[in-house]
C-alpha cells in the first residue's frame, strides 16, 4: 500500500498522549470529567484500532491483495527479497523525517504481525480503563500515565522506524514504574516496580546499542559497496526517495541485512561475525520483556504488585512489545544471528513452558498463579518464533493475541474477586460463582483457552508452534560439535505438549477452589455481584478467544502474510 | 588581514552587550529607586535572554571559519560552536536570575546579578577563546564570581565553607593548568592554540614527555571546573553548601564553558595528525579521557546511591553527567568528528534546561520544607502535582528517559562512541545509565509513592517560578521531541570551525 499523507495509526499515538495531558491539566475533584476523558480517549483508539484491523484483513484478503500477490511470488520461483516483501506488507503507512542528518523519521505502518496487536491494544486499553472506574486515590495521575503508557505501547508496535520503536519502549518505562509504584499492591510495590523497571530497562539499551552498530554498518555498506542496492531500492520504491544511505529505516536495515552488510568480522575470532555477536543482545535484550528464562523474574511480582489495569497492560500488552521487538529487531535484522543462536535459546523457552506451569500449580495467591501462567505461556511465543518456519512463527503470533486477551482477562477476574472479597488466597475463597457468576463463567472461558481447547483461540495458537516444532528439527542443521541440537526438537515438543497438562491441572484446581465449592456466606456477606462496567470489560476480552477459536481465518492469514517476509530472510520453508 | 571593525564587532557584540549590562544592573542597585532595585532581577533576565538572540542574528561568516580565521588579533574564533555554547550560557545565567529572585539572602541582593553577568562573560569568553592568555583571563572571569555565588549567604556557615573550599580547591586547580601553560609557551614560544601543533610539530623533536606532562596539567584543570573523577572532591561540599540557586548556576555554566573550551584545546592544539617520537598525541588523550570518563561515570552513579540528601545527590549525579559527557569527548578522534561535537554540544544544551528545571524545583522544594532530606519530598505529588511533575520531568531527562531531552542527549553520545569504534565504552555507558536510574526513581517514587506528615498541606508556586519551571520543562520536552532537528543540525555545524 503506498504511503499517504495522514495516517490513522498516527491519531491512534496521539490521542491518548493528548488525553493524558488535558487530565493533568483538569480539576482533580471532578472525577467524573477525569473518567469521562479518560474512557472517551480509549474508546476513539479502540474504534480506529479496529478500522485499522478490519482495514488490513481488507488489505490482505481482497483481490489482488497481499495474500494473492505473495502466493504469486512463491508461485513464480523468482528469489525473493524479504526487504521488498515486508515493504509491500505496510499499510497504513505514514512517514514525517525527524532528524534528517541522522536519518531517524516518524515513520508508522503495520503489517501482518502488528496489526493484531494495535487490535489488542485498544481492547487491553478501554478495559483498564473501565477497571480502574473506581480507583480512590489520585484518579487524575493515574489515568494520566495510564494514557500515556498506552501510547508507548501503540508506538513501539507501529515502528517502522527503530529509533521510534526504542523512543516508545524507553517511552512506556516510566509511567508503568510510577504506576505500579504509586497505585499496587502495598507491600510489594516498591521493589517490584523497581525490579520491573531495571530488568526492562537493562535489556532494552543494550539493545539500543546494538542498534546503532547495525545504523553504521548498514550506512557504511551502502555507502560502499552497495551503493548500488541502495540506488536500485530507492529506484524501485521500496526506500522514500529523500533516504539517505545512513537510516534507520526498518525497511532499509532489512535490506542491508539481506545483502549481506552485517556479515562482517569482527574482533578477529573466526566464524564470530556482527550478526551473531549482537544477536543475543537484540533478541534477549527484548526477550526480558517477554518473561525469556532466565530473565523472566521481574514479571510475576510485578504483575502481581501492579494494580489491576496495569496487571492487565502489563501481562496483556507489554510483554507482547518484549516479543514483538524481538521478532522485528532481532530476528527479521539479524536473520543469520538468529539460525545460529535460537537452536539454542528454544531450550531456554522450553524451560519458559514447563517451570512456570509448575510454579503456578504451587501459588496459593491467586494472582501469583495467573503472574506464573504468563511465564509460562510467552515461552511458548518466543518457541514459536524460534522454530523458524511458517508453521510455527504463525502460531506464535496468534498466541500473542489469544495469551494477551486471555491473560488481561484473568487479571480482570482476579482484580474483581479480590476488590469484593479483599484476599487472594485460594483456599479461604470458595463458591464465587454463585455470587458473581459473570466473573466465574469468564474464568473458565479464559481457562479453557489456555489449556488449549479445541473452539478457543488457544488451540488455534498453541497447534500449530508444535506442529512447527516438529517439522524444525528436519530444516534446522546447527552442530554443536557432534552435538546436533535439532535432534531434540521432537523430544521439546513432546515436553511442551506435557506443560500442557499442568496448565490444565492449576488451571482447574483454580476454578475449583474459588469458584466451586463451598461459599462461606458469613465472611462474604458483603460479596455482590459485579458492574456494568465491569461486564463490558468481560465481554470485551473475552469474545475474540471464543470468535478467534471458532473462525481462526479472522486473523490467521493476516499473520501469516506477516511472517512470509521473515521466512524469506531466514531462508527456511 | 586588514582590521575590520564592523566585521569583527558582532564576535564580541553579546560580551559587550553584557558588561554593559552588568554597568547597568550595578548603576540601578546602588542609585535606583527601591522599585528600580526590585526590577533589577527583570533587568538582568530580559537582558541577557535578550543577548542570547545576537548570536543567532548576526551569524559567522563560513568563509572566516572553515578557514580557521580569528578575529581581533587571533584571540578569538567566530564559529557556529562558540556561537551555540553563548547562546546556552546567555540563557542560563538569564533562567538563573528568575530562580534566584525569590530567594531570600540570595534573591533580594542587586549585586548577586551583577556577579552572575560577569561570570556568564567569563563564559562566553571561554566559549571562543583560541589564545592561552585569553583562555586563562575568561576561565578567571568564570570562576572568581562563582567563589563570591558560593559563599554568597555570608551569615551561614555552610555557604562561607562552600565557598572557602570552592576557591582553595580552584586556586590550586587553575594554578597547575596555569603551570600547563606556561609549559607549552616554553616548547612552542607561541600563545595560539592553533600555532602550538604547529610549533610541536616542527621545534619540540622527541620531548613526548614534556608535552605530555603539559597535557595531562592542563586535563587537569578541565577536570576539576567539570568536576570529573579525581578532581571531584569539592563538588558534594560545594554543591550542598552553597545557595540553592548558586548551585544550580555552578552546575551548568562553568561545565558547560569548560566542555567546549576543552573540545577546542584538544582538537586545536592536539589534533590528530601531531605525532611526537612515534607517538601519536592524539591516542593519548583519547585513552586518558576514556578512562576519566569510566571512573566518573561510575563512581558518580555508585556514590549517589548512597546520598540522602538531594542537593548531594544532584552533586554526584552531575558528576557521572560530566564523565558521560567526556565519551562525546573522546570521540573526538579520527576526522569525522562532527558526530562527536555535535553530540558533546547537544548534551550541554540540554543538560543546562535539565539541571536549571531540578534545581529550580529544588529551590522551592526546599523554601517550602526547610529541609534537603529526599524523604521529606514525601508526598510531594499530593501537596503540589505541578511541583512534583517538573521535579519528574528533569529528573526522567537526567536519566535519559524519553520523551525528555536526555535520551536524544545520551543517544548521540553513545552514537559518536560507536562511531569512533569506543563500543565498550559505551557499553559501560549505558550499565552506568541503568545504576543512574535507580536512584532518579527512588527521589520520584519518594515524591509520588511516600505519604508524609504535611500531606494536606499545599505549596504554592510563585509566580516566577511558575514562568521559568514551566518555560524549562517545556523546552526540556522540545528538546527530546520536535526541537532535536534545529538543534542538532545547528550542533553539528559546530565541528566545522574546529
Amino acid at each position: 500500500m503506498e504511503a499517504t499523507g495522514f495516517s490513522v495509526l498516527t491519531a491512534i499515538i496521539f490521542i491518548p498522549i493528548i488525553a493524558g495531558v488535558v487530565i493533568l491539566f483538569l480539576d482533580r475533584k471532578n472525577r467524573d470529567l477525569v473518567r469521562g476523558v479518560g474512557v472517551t480517549a480509549a474508546a476513539a483508539v479502540l474504534a480506529l484500532s479496529l478500522a485499522v484491523y478490519f482495514g488490513y484483513d481488507n488489505f490482505v484478503k481482497a483481490d489482488g491483495g497481499l495474500i494473492e500477490s505473495q502466493q504469486a511470488l512463491l508461485d513464480s520461483g523468482a528469489e525473493l527479497s524479504g526487504a521488498q516483501m515486508f515493504a509491500d506488507a505496510l499499510a497504513f503507512e505514514q512517514r514525517v523525517v525527524w532528524v534528517e542528518s541522522l536519518g531517524i523519521a516518524y515513520h508508522v505502518g503495520v503489517d501482518g504481525v502488528s496489526a493484531p496487536m494495535v487490535l489488542l491494544t485498544g481492547m487491553v486499553a478501554v478495559a483498564g480503563v473501565l477497571i480502574s472506574w473506581n480507583i480512590e486515590d489520585r484518579l487524575r495521575e493515574f489515568m494520566a500515565f495510564f494514557m500515556f503508557l498506552v501510547a508507548g505501547v501503540y508506538g513501539v508496535f507501529i515502528a517502522v522506524d527503530l529509533f521510534m520503536l526504542f523512543f516508545f519502549y524507553e517511552l512506556a518505562i516510566f509511567p508503568m514504574y510510577l504506576l505500579i509504584a504509586g497505585w499496587g499492591w502495598v507491600k510489594l510495590r516498591e521493589y517490584a516496580a523497581m525490579k520491573l523497571t531495571l530488568y526492562i530497562l537493562v535489556g532494552s539499551v543494550f539493545a539500543l546499542v546494538g542498534a546503532v552498530a547495525m545504523y553504521f554498518a548498514a550506512g557504511a555498506y551502502f555507502t560502499g559497496s552497495g551503493a548500488d542496492v541502495f540506488e536500485a531500492a530507492v529506484a524501485s520504491g521500496i526506500l522514500p526517495a529523500d533516504s539517505g544511505a545512513y537510516s534507520w529505516s526498518i525497511v532499509q536495515l532489512t535490506l542491508a541485512a539481506e545483502n549481506g552488510a552485517f556479515a562482517i568480522e569482527i574482533l578477529g575470532i573466526d566464524g564470530l561475525n556482527f550478526e551473531r555477536f549482537w544477536f543475543p543482545f537484540m533478541f534477549m535484550g527484548f526477550g526480558v520483556l517477554a518473561g525469556v528464562f532466565p530473565f523472566h523474574n521481574w514479571s510475576p511480582d510485578g504483575h502481581v504488585a501492579a494494580p489491576t489495569a496495569v496487571s492487565m497492560i502489563h501481562a496483556g500488552v507489554l510483554m507482547k512489545v518484549g516479543a514483538f521487538a524481538a521478532l522485528r529487531s532481532g530476528m527479521q535484522l539479524l536473520p543469520d544471528g538468529a539460525d545460529t543462536h535460537l537452536p539454542w535459546i528454544v531450550f531456554l523457552t522450553l524451560i519458559n513452558v514447563v517451570y512456570g506451569a509448575l510454579i503456578a500449580f504451587r501459588q496459593r495467591d491467586f494472582k501469583y498463579v495467573i503472574g506464573f501462567s504468563s511465564v509460562s505461556h510467552m515461552g511458548l511465543v518466543s518457541m514459536g518464533w524460534a522454530t523458524m518456519n511458517l508453521t510455527g512463527m504463525t502460531g506464535a503470533g496468534i498466541q500473542m493475541f489469544s495469551h494477551g486477551a486471555m491473560t488481561a482477562l484473568f487479571f480482570g477476574v482476579v482484580g474483581m474477586v479480590y476488590d469484593r472479597s479483599h484476599t487472594r488466597d485460594i483456599p479461604s475463597l470458595g463458591g464465587f460463582i454463585k455470587v458473581m457468576p459473570w466473573v466465574g463463567v469468564a474464568f473458565v472461558i479464559g481457562g479453557l483457552t489456555s489449556m488449549g481447547m479445541p473452539g478457543l483461540s488457544g488451540f488455534i495458537a498453541e497447534f500449530p508452534i508444535f506442529q512447527g516444532m516438529w517439522a524444525a528439527s528436519e530444516q534446522i542443521t546447527l552442530q554443536l560439535g557432534a552435538f546436533q541440537l535439532s535432534n531434540y526438537y521432537s523430544v521439546i515438543v513432546i515436553i511442551a505438549a506435557l506443560g500442557i497438562v499442568i496448565t490444565a491441572a492449576y488451571v482447574l484446581r483454580v476454578a475449583g477452589q474459588v469458584f466451586f465449592g463451598e461459599f462461606d456466606a458469613a465472611r462474604y456477606h458483603d460479596v455482590g455481584n459485579i458492574e456494568m462496567t465491569d461486564r463490558i470489560v468481560l465481554i470485551i476480552l473475552g469474545s475474540p478467544l471464543i470468535i478467534l477459536g471458532l473462525y481462526p481465518p479472522i486473523m490467521a492469514p493476516m499473520i501469516e502474510s506477516g511472517i512470509r517476509p521473515l521466512i524469506a530472510l531466514l531462508g527456511g520453508g | 588581514m586588514e582590521f575590520d571593525l564592523w566585521a569583527q564587532l558582532p564576535s564580541v557584540l553579546p560580551e559587550i552587550g553584557l558588561t554593559a549590562l552588568a554597568i547597568l544592573v550595578l548603576f540601578a542597585d546602588i542609585y535606583g529607586s527601591p522599585a528600580a532595585r526590585r526590577n533589577v532581577v527583570f533587568i538582568s533576565a530580559v537582558g541577557m535572554a535578550l543577548l542570547a538572540l545576537v548570536p543567532l542574528i548576526w551569524l559567522p561568516d563560513p568563509k572566516l571559519f572553515e578557514n580557521g580565521a580569528l578575529l581581533w588579533g587571533g584571540m578569538v574564533n567566530y564559529d557556529p560552536l562558540s556561537q551555540i555554547f553563548k547562546v546556552m550560557l546567555l540563557l542560563a545565567g538569564a533562567v538563573t536570575c528568575l530562580m534566584a529572585a525569590g530567594d531570600k539572602g540570595v534573591g533580594d541582593k542587586g549585586e548577586f546579578y551583577l556577579i552572575v553577568i560577569v561570570a556568564t562573560l567569563g563564559g562566553l569568553m571561554m566559549s571562543s577563546a583560541s589564545d592561552l592568555i585569553l583562555v586563562f583571563v575568561a576561565l578567571e572571569t568564570l570562576s572568581i564570581p562563582l567563589y563570591m555565588l558560593a559563599s554568597f549567604r555570608r551569615g551561614d556557615a555552610r555557604s562561607a565553607e562552600s565557598g572557602m573550599k570552592y576557591f582553595l580547591y580552584g586556586a590550586f586547580a587553575s594554578a597547575i593548568m596555569l603551570f600547563g601553560f606556561s609549559l607549552l609557551y616554553g616548547f612552542t614560544g607561541t600563545t595560539g592554540l592553533s600555532g602550538i601543533a604547529d610549533a610541536i610539530n616542527s621545534s619540540v623533536g622527541d620531548s613526548v614527555v614534556a608535552v605530555m606532562t603539559a597535557l595531562v596539567m592542563v586535563v587537569v584543570g578541565f577536570g576539576f571546573k567539570i568536576s570529573a573523577v579525581p578532581f571531584h572532591f569539592w563538588t558534594p561540599d560545594v554543591y550542598e553548601g552553597a545557595p540553592t540557586p548558586v548551585t544550580a548556576f555552578v552546575s551548568v555554566s562553568s561545565k558547560a564553558a569548560s566542555f567546549v573550551l576543552l573540545v577546542r584545546f584538544l582538537t586545536a592544539a592536539f589534533p590528530v595528525d601531531l605525532v611526537i617520537g612515534g607517538v601519536i598525541i592524539q591516542d593519548f588523550w583519547v585513552n586518558l579521557l576514556i578512562v576519566i570518563s569510566i571512573v566518573s561515570m561510575t563512581l558518580g552513579n555508585v556514590v549517589a546511591l548512597r546520598q540522602s540528601n538531594i542537593k548531594r545527590l544532584l552533586a554526584y549525579s552531575s558528576i557521572a553527567q560530566a564523565g558521560y559527557t567526556l565519551i562525546g569527548v573522546a570521540a573526538l578522534q579520527g576526522a569525522n568528528d562532527s558526530l562527536a561535537v555535535a553530540s558533546v554540544s547537544f548534551y550541554m544544551f540540554m543538560y543546562i534546561f535539565t539541571n536549571l528545571l531540578v534545581f529550580g524545583g529544588v529551590i522551592l522544594f526546599i523554601a517550602a520544607t526547610d529541609s534537603e532530606e529526599i524523604s521529606d519530598m514525601a508526598g510531594l505529588n499530593r501537596r503540589s502535582p505541578w511541583l512534583a511533575l517538573f521535579i519528574t520531568i528533569g529528573l526522567l531527562s537526567l536519566g535519559g528517559i524519553p520523551p525528555a531531552a536526555g535520551f536524544f542527549g545520551k543517544f548521540l553520545l553513545f552514537q559518536a562512541a560507536v562511531n569512533s569504534n569506543l563500543v565498550g565504552l559505551a557499553l559501560i555507558a549505558v550499565t552506568n545509565a541503568i545504576i543512574a536510574l535507580y536512584y532518579y526513581l527512588v527521589v520520584i517514587k519518594v515524591m509520588y509513592v511516600d505519604s508524609g506528615p504535611d500531606d494536606d498541606v499545599p505549596i504554592a508556586i510563585p509566580r516566577s517560578y511558575a514562568w521559568s519551571l514551566g518555560i524549562t520543562a517545556l523546552v526540556v520536552i522540545l528538546l527530546g521531541t520536535i526541537a532535536v532537528t534545529p538543534v542538532y543540525d545547528w550542533a553539528a555545524l559546530g565541528a566545522l570551525g574546529l
